[in-house]
């Protein structure tokens, strides 16, 4: 009997000591090669900046992290063959991709696995299919337009805004949501300019704009479209202020259209230009291990794994079931968990609400002008 | 309503690009039957090749040269010895079909060995605007129009003007007979092939400027002077200019006027009712099947 109890004691001992010492094991699906090498290749390295910083001291209630790399090739196609194999090896929570036409097609792959998905697409529709394993990393179209919004009626104080978006899933969501805002505001819509993606005379769409003569223009297209608009804004002298988001004010669009860039203000939901310590702090961090300054996709990246952080201790175990349960609704308050680098709630959705950035190119440079405070 | 005479000039500059580049689809077509489905990547493809310069520390305007230079060998001489030449013999639709892999082949090429993200490239015509009956026209638009119009004509003065261009068009409309009267055929053809690597080689430095240097911009341009050749004449070279100045012009027209929501659409249209109601385009000549 002695024996037996003994025995039983030692496997139940060696069974504790294996679970605690086993890793937790993250899937990541991301753009590591084509068009969005960019995105994902910083959304990588975030992550395993995260990982080896939680690693280093001492993991996820006292386990490992360690994740999977894996490359979809920006590809929609690949992505979805690429999650599925990641589900196939039960990964605690998979994170990625970060194109959102690569989201929509694995998302129901993750929710029927029912897995945690931790992803960096911004299209409004992903969280509005009521799929509840899926989370964002970034506003979506429907948190950041009010926002964009709210300061084209009350800082701008523009009465009349002309919009002009490109004809696309991405900029169709952006100009949907912005104009009923803009309407609920009072501001009216004068000129509502849909373009092509890769169009590059913009003559037209921006003839229309001086004859609207509006008191603001709401320009939201992809980096290129918005480098060769800036540019015929300013030949033919639009002097309307230019609002938009990280599309119209980023690094790359700031290259490509030179002069033409300045004065042009976007809302910005991660930069890590951000006057907050914790993010200047991790941009120094990446810059160190990794070279160069990451876009907000680095930060995407390593918010990504402190999100699988907080929300595992929240819970006190490892249970990939009961995440997506306990992220829902979650709030994570920076001064708790600093690898969250600004306070952050999770909605029912798993859309996220934290504080937001304006910010207006400068000489060439981009300068934060406004923190815009959490919706809720 | 937006300005006409801005949205005019804005129309014929860009319009002048889309005659540059379908001057080749029917130069090609005349004197060897090519269609060249990849003549929007041969736009694309040389102004990397003047980045690729200017990143070795080649200054802007031995950059052009090089980049002219290497583009008559690689998009003349090569495409013509390696691609047109032994896929010839097996028929039109091979060589179409060819062509349609290379456009693919340069694309992903360019994308692998440069980016796949925009690049900014310099301008040879000044940025600014001057002022053209009491508009402000700009400088860039007018520089792309001289410029092009400059090539159309010195193309045309060489093929009705010069003995080369009276050998070229014996070559392209009876090449049995041309050989017969000692026109060196083959020599004429391949100097087609180095022409139309010019004329996209100064398409690319004029239109990247404005467009970018991508590796996808050639499949916007590509399809557009393929529309303009076939609506004005796919077997005349007036006949494409006249097209591609018509298709830039109503493209903005049809932005502006009508909706910049179906403005792509509209010169489809156009396409379909010129193949409905002049199949052989508004400037070109009736070809008849010889069986």
């Amino acid at each position: 009997m002695k024996s037996t109890i003994l025995a039983g004691a030692l496997l139940a001992f060696a069974t504790a000591t294996s679970v605690h010492a086993q890793a937790i094991k993250l899937a990541d699906v991301a753009e590591l090669s084509g068009g969005g090498a960019t995105v994902g290749t910083n959304w990588k390295n975030g992550i395993d900046l995260a990982i080896e910083e939680i690693n280093a001291k001492g993991g996820v209630l006292g386990r490992k992290l360690e994740v999977t790399h894996a490359d979809s090739q920006s590809n929609p196609g690949v992505a979805r063959a690429q999650v599925q194999k990641a589900l196939d090896a039960e990964p605690y929570v998979l994170l990625g991709p970060g194109y959102s036409g690569s989201v929509k097609v694995t998302a129901p792959l993750a929710a029927e696995a029912g897995i945690a998905q931790i992803m960096g697409g911004e299209a409004a529709e992903l969280t509005q299919a009521g799929n509840k394993f899926l989370f964002r990393t970034s506003f979506g179209q429907q948190s950041s337009m009010p926002k964009v919004a709210k300061y084209i009626h009350d800082d701008m104080k523009a009465k009349s805004v002309a919009v002009v978006w490109v004809n696309n899933d991405f900029g169709r969501g952006g100009r949907d949501v912005v104009v009923k805002e803009l309407d609920r505001l009072g501001s009216k819509v004068v000129a509502d300019l849909s373009t092509e993606a890769g169009q590059a005379d913009f003559a037209a769409d921006v003839g229309k704009i001086k004859a609207a003569n509006p008191d603001a223009v709401f320009v939201y297209l992809n980096e290129e479209e918005s480098a060769r608009i800036l540019k015929e804004l300013k030949r033919q002298g639009v002097t309307a202020p230019l609002m938009g988001e990280t599309t119209l004010i980023g690094q790359k669009v700031i290259e490509l259209a030179g002069d033409a860039a300045n004065g042009a203000r976007g809302h910005v939901g991660l930069t890590t230009d951000a006057p907050v310590d914790l993010i200047k702090a991790f941009r120094d961090r990446f810059a160190k291990k990794y070279n160069y300054v990451p876009d907000h996709n680095g930060l995407k990246g390593y918010l990504a794994v402190y999100m699988v952080k907080a929300t595992t201790d929240k819970m006190g175990k490892v249970d990939s079931k009961a995440f997506a349960d306990t992220l829902h609704g979650l709030t994570v308050k920076a001064a708790d968990e600093p690898g969250i680098l600004m306070d952050v709630t999770f909605s029912d959705t798993g859309d996220i609400d934290r504080q937001s950035f304006l910010v207006e190119v400068v000489e060439g440079k981009q300068v934060v002008k406004q923190v815009l405070p959490k919706v809720r | 309503m937006s300005n006409l005479f801005d949205l005019l000039v804005a129309g014929l500059a860009t319009g002048a690009i889309y005659a540059l580049v379908a001057v080749g689809f029917t130069l090609l077509w005349q004197t060897s039957q090519t269609i060249n489905f990849a003549q929007g990547e041969f736009v694309m493809l040389p102004a990397f090749l003047m980045l690729a310069a200017m990143h070795a520390g080649a200054p802007f305007w031995l950059a052009i040269i090089l980049g002219i230079l290497l583009s008559m060998i690689l998009l003349g001489l090569a495409f013509k010895m390696l691609l047109v030449d032994p896929m010839m013999r097996h028929g039109v639709l091979p060589l179409a079909i060819a062509t349609m892999a290379l456009a693919i082949g340069i694309k992903e090429a360019v994308k692998q060995f440069f980016s796949a993200e925009a690049s900014p490239f310099p301008s040879i015509v000044p940025t600014g605007d001057i002022a053209i009956l009491g508009h402000n026209v700009s400088l860039q638009s007018i520089g792309v129009l001289v410029l092009a119009i400059l090539a159309v004509f010195g193309l045309t003065a060489l093929l009705n003007r010069t003995s080369l261009g009276h050998q070229m068009q014996a070559a392209a409309q009876n090449p049995t007979v041309a050989r017969i009267i000692g026109v060196p055929v083959e020599r004429m053809i391949l100097l087609t092939f180095l022409i139309n690597a010019f004329l996209v080689a100064l398409a690319s430095l004029l239109i990247t400027p404005i467009y970018l240097a991508k590796f996808t911009s050639g499949e916007v341009l590509g399809q557009a002077a393929f529309i303009a050749a076939i609506v004005g004449g796919f077997n005349q070279v007036r006949g494409a200019i006249a097209g591609g100045l018509l298709i830039g012009v109503l493209d903005n027209l049809a932005a502006a006027y009508i909706s910049t929501q179906y403005r792509a659409a509209v010169p489809m249209i156009f396409l379909i009712a010129v193949i409905l109601f002049r199949p052989q385009g508004l400037l070109g000549r009736a070809e008849e099947r010889t069986v």
